[in-house]
Formats: C-alpha cells, sequence, structure tokens
C-alpha cells in the first residue's frame, strides 16, 4: 500500500509536472529541481540510528509491503494539444496569438514542404533521383519546433525534419542539388538523398545511422553551455531510433551532465513497417524521461501550435536552467518510410486516410486561419500555382546541373590530403584516361 | 603462495583495509600448504626491458616522468593554453584508474575534467559532439578492450563527418585515448590491441607511443590535429616506462617512422611496447649471428608511413613486423602487403610476421602467446638463411 502511494507520489510529482509544464507555470517545478539537486549534492554522513535508507544510489522511504510498481500504460501521459481537429482553439490562454504574417508563413512553409515533396518523390519514380523520403503528415513538428527556437541553436536531426531547414531558409535550389548530387550540392555530391547539411543554418548535416546523434547532441549542448551565449540544442529522432543503445546513452549524458538541449521524439507510428507496440511496451518515449530525471512532455504533432508552445518553453528553461528537456510529439507518418518501401504491405489503406483526410497538421491550421479571414480560396489556389512553380523551376535547374568533379571522391576523408590518397588519385585519373569511354565523364564537371 | 601473500599485504597496507584481510594473512599463515614457495607461484618477469629514449635537449628543461605523468604533462599543457579543451570519461575526475589526470579536476575545474556515465558508446558520441560544437574533446576509454561499443560511433560517425558534409562540419577536434597492450595479467579484455580494426577506416588517425617523451609530443599532436585520432597509451609503460620529458609544450609529427637505429641487414618494424622487445632482438642478432637491424618504430598506424619503411626495406631486403595482436588481418598484413608491391624485387626472404597467434589474448598462457624476442630472433635467423 504505501509502496503504491510513494510511488504514486513519484508518478503524481511527474504528471503534476507534466501539467505544470502544459500550464506554462514554471516556478513551482524550479523549486522542486532545487529540492532534486539538493539531494543529490549533499550527501549527509551515513547514520545507522536513522531509520531512513542510507544508500548513495537512491534517496527514498522504507516500505514493508511487497508490491511491484505498475507501469502506467493504459492512461498515459496526457497529450497537450492547442487545437481541436478542426483548427479551433480549445483554451484560449493557450493560443501563442502570432502575428498573421507568422502563420502565414507556417503554413506556406508545410505547404511548399509538401508540394517539394510531391514533385522530388515522383522524380525518383521516374528514376531521375536515385531515393527520396517524404514528410507527409509530419509538417507541423517540423515548423512548429523550428519556429520556436532561436536561428542560432544547432539542430542534430535524424532524416525526416526537412521542415526544419526549409522552415530556417533553406533554398530550395540547395535541397534540389542535395537530392540530385549535382555540383551545387554544399556535400558534395557524397551522400544519399534527404541527408541535408549547412553550416550557415546551423543544422548538422543528416547520417544515416539512426539515434548516432542523440549522444553528440548532448555534448554539442554541454560545449553550447560552456560558451554562455544563449544557445540551445535540439536533438529530433523517430520513436524506432529511440530504442537504440545511442537513445539511452544520450538521455543520460545529457542529464547527468545538465545539459541544455530539447531532445524531440516524432512518434509517427511506424519504424517502416514496425508498428509502436513491436517497438516498446512501455508509455512511449515521454515515459522514459522521468527515468533520466528529465522533465518530459507529449505533445499533439499535428497541433503545430502545441508543438510550438512546448519547444518554446523547453528551449527558454533548458538554457536558463541547464537541462534536457523531452519532448515526444505524436503523429502519424503518412508516406511511406522511402522510395524502397510499400506501405501497403503492412497498413491499410484506411488507416492512412483517416489521418491525411481528418488529422492533417496543414489542414488543421488552414482552419485556424480561415477562421479568422487570414487566407481564402484565391489565396490557397494561387499559392499552391505560385509554390508548384517555384518548386518546378529549382527542379528544372537542379536537373540541367552537372554532377561534381570526380576529383571531389578524394577529398575531406582528413582536412588535408595524404600521400597515400593522391597516389590513389593519380591512379584512378590514369586509369579513366585510358578507359574513358566506360566512364560517364560527360556527366560530371571537369 | 608468496604473490598471494604480497597481495593480502599490500591489501593490509592500504587505507581501506579492513578485519577481513587479517583474517586472510592469519589462515595463510596457519595453512600447512601454504608455507613454502612452490614451482607453480613463480611470478612471471616481463619479456621486455625498457630502453629510455635520450634527453631531449631541443624542447626546453625536462623532468623525470613515467608514462602516466607524461601524458598528465600534456593534459595539463592543453588545459592550460585551450580554454575550450575538457577531459572526460569512466573516473577521470578522481585521477582516473591509471592515473593519467591526477590533480586535473581541483586545477582546472570540474566542468573541464569530469566522469560520465559508463557508457562507451556514449563517450565517444558525445566527444563528437563537443568537438562539432568546436570545443577541444578528449575523450578516455577506461580500456582499449572496451572499446567496440563505441565502434559505431567511432567508424560510421567520428570518421566520416567531414567527408559526408562536404567539409560543413568534422569532429577533428575530438582525441580518444585509451590504455592498451598487454600488461602481464591482463588475459581476454584488458590486453587487447585493436589497432588494426580502426585501421581499416579512413578518415580516422591512430598512434601509438613507445614510451613517455614520444607519448606526450604525439598526444599534443593529436589533440591538435583537425582530424579525430585515437591514441593508444601501452599499459605496461604506465609505471615502468621513465624518462627526461619536456614540461612545456612540444609536438612529434604524425605520419612520420622514426628509425630508432640503423641497420643493413634486416628492417625490424613495430609500435607501442614491441618496440623494446626489438631492439633487445636486434642488439642479440648482432651480437650472435653478426647481423645489423635497421629498427624502426611507426608510430602513426593510420596514416602510416610507407615511404620510410619501403626506403629501409629497398637498402635491408628483408622485413620483420612485430605486434601483440593476432597475427591473421593484424597491422602487419597491410604493412607487409604494400611492401611487396613497392619493394617485390629488393626482397632477399618472405616478410615475416611475428605477431600474437589468432586466439583471444589468454591469461595464464599469456608467457607463450606474446610475440618475445626468442621468436623474433628465430624469424630473423631464418630470413636471413632463406
Amino acid at each position: 500500500m504505501a509502496a503504491v502511494s510513494s510511488m504514486s507520489k513519484m508518478y503524481g510529482l511527474c504528471f503534476h509536472a507534466v501539467r505544470q509544464t502544459a500550464g506554462l507555470k514554471a516556478s513551482r517545478l524550479l523549486q522542486r529541481r532545487g529540492f532534486r539537486v539538493t539531494v543529490v549534492q549533499l550527501q549527509q554522513p551515513f547514520d545507522s540510528s536513522l531509520e531512513k535508507p542510507q544508500f548513495p544510489g537512491a534517496s527514498a522511504e522504507f516500505v514493508d509491503q511487497l508490491e511491484f510498481i505498475q507501469p502506467n500504460v493504459i492512461s498515459g501521459i496526457p497529450v497537450y494539444r492547442v487545437m481541436d481537429r478542426q483548427g479551433n482553439i480549445i483554451n484560449p490562454s493557450q493560443d501563442p496569438q502570432l502575428s498573421k504574417e507568422t502563420v502565414l508563413n507556417f503554413y506556406q512553409k508545410m505547404t511548399l514542404l509538401n508540394t517539394m515533396d510531391r514533385i522530388l518523390y515522383e522524380s525518383q519514380r521516374q528514376g531521375r533521383i536515385s531515393f527520396y523520403m517524404t514528410n507527409y503528415g509530419e509538417e507541423g513538428t517540423h515548423i512548429g519546433s523550428a519556429a520556436a527556437l532561436d536561428p542560432n541553436d544547432l539542430v542534430f536531426g535524424q532524416y525526416r525534419e526537412a521542415g526544419v531547414l526549409m522552415y530556417r531558409g533553406f533554398p530550395l535550389d540547395h535541397f534540389m542539388a542535395q537530392c540530385y548530387a549535382n555540383a551545387d550540392d554544399l556535400g558534395k555530391g557524397r551522400q544519399m538523398p534527404v541527408h541535408y547539411g549547412s553550416k550557415d543554418l546551423n543544422f548538422v548535416t543528416i547520417s544515416s545511422p539512426l539515434a548516432t546523434q542523440i549522444p553528440q547532441a548532448a555534448g554539442a549542448a554541454y560545449a553550447v553551455k560552456r560558451e554562455n551565449i544563449n544557445r540551445a540544442v535540439i536533438c529530433y529522432f523517430g520513436e524506432g531510433a529511440a530504442s537504440e543503445g545511442d537513445a539511452h546513452a544520450g538521455f543520460n549524458f545529457s542529464a547527468t551532465l545538465e545539459c541544455p538541449l530539447i531532445f524531440f521524439c516524432r512518434n509517427n507510428g511506424y519504424a517502416i513497417s514496425t508498428p509502436t507496440d513491436e517497438q516498446y511496451r512501455g508509455d512511449g518515449i515521454a515515459a522514459r524521461g522521468p527515468g533520466y530525471g528529465m522533465l518530459s512532455i507529449r505533445v499533439d504533432g499535428n497541433d503545430v501550435f502545441a508543438v510550438y508552445n512546448a519547444t518554446k518553453e523547453a528551449r527558454r528553461r533548458a538554457v536558463a536552467e541547464n537541462q534536457p528537456f523531452l519532448i515526444e510529439a505524436m503523429t502519424y507518418r503518412i508516406g511511406h518510410h522511402s522510395t524502397s518501401d510499400d506501405s501497403s504491405a503492412y497498413r491499410s489503406v484506411d488507416e492512412v486516410n483517416y489521418w491525411d483526410k481528418q488529422d492533417h497538421p496543414i489542414s488543421r491550421l488552414r482552419h485556424y486561419m480561415t477562421a479568422r479571414g487570414w487566407w481564402s480560396e484565391d489565396d490557397e489556389r494561387s499559392w499552391r500555382k505560385q509554390s508548384r512553380k517555384t518548386v518546378m523551376e529549382a527542379f528544372e535547374r537542379a536537373e540541367r546541373r552537372l554532377k561534381p568533379n570526380p576529383e571531389l571522391l578524394f577529398t575531406d576523408v582528413y582536412q588535408e590530403m595524404t600521400p597515400s590518397l593522391n597516389k590513389q588519385r593519380e591512379s584512378l585519373w590514369r586509369h579513366v584516361q585510358q578507359y574513358k569511354e566506360h566512364y560517364p565523364l560527360d556527366l560530371y564537371e571537369k | 603462495m608468496a604473490a598471494a601473500a604480497r597481495l593480502f599485504i599490500r591489501g593490509a597496507n592500504s587505507k581501506l583495509s579492513i578485519a577481513p584481510s587479517s583474517l586472510g594473512v592469519t589462515l595463510l599463515k596457519l595453512s600447512p600448504n601454504c608455507s613454502s614457495r612452490t614451482k607453480t607461484q613463480r611470478r612471471h618477469a616481463t619479456h621486455f626491458t625498457f630502453q629510455p629514449d635520450p634527453v631531449p635537449s631541443q624542447y626546453g628543461p625536462t623532468q623525470k616522468m613515467n608514462l602516466f605523468q607524461s601524458i598528465t604533462s600534456a593534459l595539463d599543457n592543453t588545459l592550460a593554453s585551450d580554454p575550450t579543451a575538457v577531459i572526460f570519461g569512466e573516473d577521470v575526475a578522481f585521477g582516473g584508474v591509471f592515473r593519467c589526470t591526477v590533480g586535473l579536476r581541483d586545477k582546472y575545474g570540474k566542468d573541464r575534467v569530469f566522469n560520465t556515465p559508463l557508457c562507451e558508446q556514449g563517450i565517444v558520441g558525445f566527444g563528437i559532439g563537443v568537438a562539432v560544437a568546436g570545443a577541444t574533446a578528449i575523450a578516455e576509454i577506461q580500456f582499449a578492450d572496451y572499446i567496440f561499443p563505441a565502434f559505431d560511433q567511432i567508424v560510421n560517425e567520428a570518421a566520416k563527418y567531414r567527408y559526408r558534409s562536404g567539409n560543413l562540419f568534422d569532429c577533428g577536434n575530438l582525441t580518444i585515448r585509451a590504455p592498451w597492450g598487454c600488461v602481464g595479467h591482463g588475459a581476454l579484455y584488458h590486453s587487447q590491441s585493436p589497432e588494426a580494426f580502426f585501421a581499416h577506416c579512413p578518415g580516422l588517425k591512430i598512434v601509438i607511443p613507445r614510451g613517455p617523451i614520444q607519448a606526450k609530443g604525439l598526444l599534443l599532436s593529436c589533440i591538435a590535429d583537425k582530424n579525430p585520432c585515437i591514441f593508444f597509451e601501452p599499459k605496461i609503460l604506465y609505471r615502468a616506462a621513465v624518462e627526461q620529458v619536456p614540461e612545456e609544450h612540444y609536438t612529434i609529427p604524425l605520419s612520420q617512422a622514426e628509425i630508432l637505429q640503423e641497420g643493413s641487414d634486416v628492417t625490424l618494424v613495430s609500435w607501442g611496447t614491441q618496440i623494446h622487445v626489438l631492439k633487445e632482438v636486434a642488439s642479440m642478432a648482432q651480437e650472435k649471428l653478426g647481423v645489423s637491424c635497421e629498427v624502426i618504430d611507426l608510430q602513426t598506424i593510420l596514416p602510416w608511413d610507407i615511404e620510410t619503411i619501403c626506403k629501409s626495406v629497398v637498402k635491408t631486403g628483408r622485413l620483420l613486423i612485430s605486434h601483440e595482436a593476432p597475427v591473421t588481418g593484424g597491422f602487419a598484413a597491410e604493412i607487409s602487403s604494400t611492401v611487396q608491391e613497392e619493394c617485390f624485387l629488393n626482397l632477399e626472404a618472405p616478410i615475416s610476421r611475428v605477431c600474437g597467434y589468432d586466439t583471444p589474448f589468454p591469461h595464464i598462457f599469456e608467457p607463450f602467446y606474446t610475440p618475445d624476442k626468442w621468436k623474433c630472433f628465430e624469424a630473423i635467423k631464418k630470413m636471413i638463411n632463406y
């Protein structure tokens, strides 16, 4: 009995903390964190006359009833939202009351991303690019979180966060150049499509291995903390990647080393074909946060304002208090995992249609805008026409562009060229000179 | 028995000793079979004698330091001159299990020298992040044997960061240090030399010093180098290797092999502890066979100094490479393959590899496993008489 009540007290603390965060009242939580730090730091001398446990590993009470703690999976951590599925504000105090200009920008960035996705997906089908991954259904998670950050905040992503780059102003030409691996690619044509990166926009280049960015984000946040320049780090990953050992490592390190870091989990229901009930048995990813001593929240990822509010508050506190925050954004992956996937093999068309038609971040925001008279049918038509045009123009430019010079195969392995690599480069050059008709030299810059 | 008694006596002297250890001593004294030293309990001497380098004169005033002290000195210099530098890993705060970081936390602060949770993939991943954010990251892995959870972060991430981003991002500011190699009793998980696993990974640098002077200079080069470096420290030398080491900052260039002794008949190549074995072998060969050996310390395993080795083999015509790591797929295989490509017609005999056997590193069989001076000596004899 006592075990349950003390456990529920602890979980109660967490839920209460979650509700407090949801209500954006930070002061009580601040006190609670202060208490936690004090308990950790003031190690009282061990005293066997006290009936309190003296273990260095945990400070709790003794209990004399045998009871296992129930993981709270049925009624788990609640989902914070601002708008209902029709785009109506539920609790006016939660409306971030962003300007018309800002909200229109949200909408235009989400739809531009959607348009670019459609065109590039199709271009892969036609054999113009080798591979693509769409962001359908998750645009709200990208735009809402990106808008809540400072442009200087460092972003570590997984691979389905193109909207963050788009929000920050990454030109369409650069997106296309990377997918086409042409001579304009900032990455010099070395990686598969959608592995974007931008130094100027503080977006660390994407890599394929999952979750490797999570402990890296913790390290970057630690370095940034030492610089003391009001800079945060955000780390995106999916609910599947959260199963990797690197995720556990990143969470634990960021909490013990007190890093100003936001962990943003896009829980979209699938890791390729693996649904969430085969990925975890606990209450999603948000429930793991308290286990690491981390403040956590679950939000409606298809509600761009909920995402915005949570990220904004997490960012503010992460920097002010030097601690990590975990945001689990619930959403749905409407598209296939990638162009190499056909998701009808493992889920029904009806399921996908539900999310596409009845709970889509773009529609919900549009309802919000039309309700305020900020967006009309004409606006929609002309914007669609304009965005398609700009995407197609960038697409055609990217198609025409040559690939990078094959010399770039050998550079940037190290900062400097090594004698051995130089020899290999020269050997390739001589070989290609001799067998030039067998190599597609005319597609590449000289 | 003597060894066991020594263990308990040592325990009795330590600060942490309590009732159990004196009980142990009493039990041993009273047991009739433990009264005399038996043949089976003799402790085996090390398979090498550390041969110190001459005192360097070009780097300023020197001080007597052993290997771990020379590492501390390098780290001290770094923390003093580079305000972004941080050192982290398991147990580094109190000074480290091999005392390499003693005094640094007190001197430079707990935000710069700190413990991490027990997680190698986290240590390296975290280190990569620190480096990517522009700070100097010095990560310690407690034993090279435990570096494997971090293999993905090292090989798939650190090594490829610059290349895959088109030079937008890199983790050149990362240096990973780990104790390396046999120690007499380390067995499978405290004796490994994993350099060959990483040698197969373009983008990394791998460096192994033979003594304190080299260690400090090479470590400082690794820290300064704009590429991720792995620095393996021969743990058996931490206390045993003592030299006069310059107090100030100095660097020894990477990717440059060092010819320690010139010779005309055979080229002997190794790195780390094994250099001291080869130096002795060279003396034995001269004395007993009249054979003149050229001894080369490779120092940097990747990228390795092909030119110096090949130039030497062109001169001598014979090559012996020796390392503790298992022979199959060991780094000697790479050197051997390249040298036969470049110097085929100069070779008087097949290239010889005297290495560990293709077994995990054993405990009680270490004296038989080790590529000792007798095995190297025998290999030279065979090459000379080919």
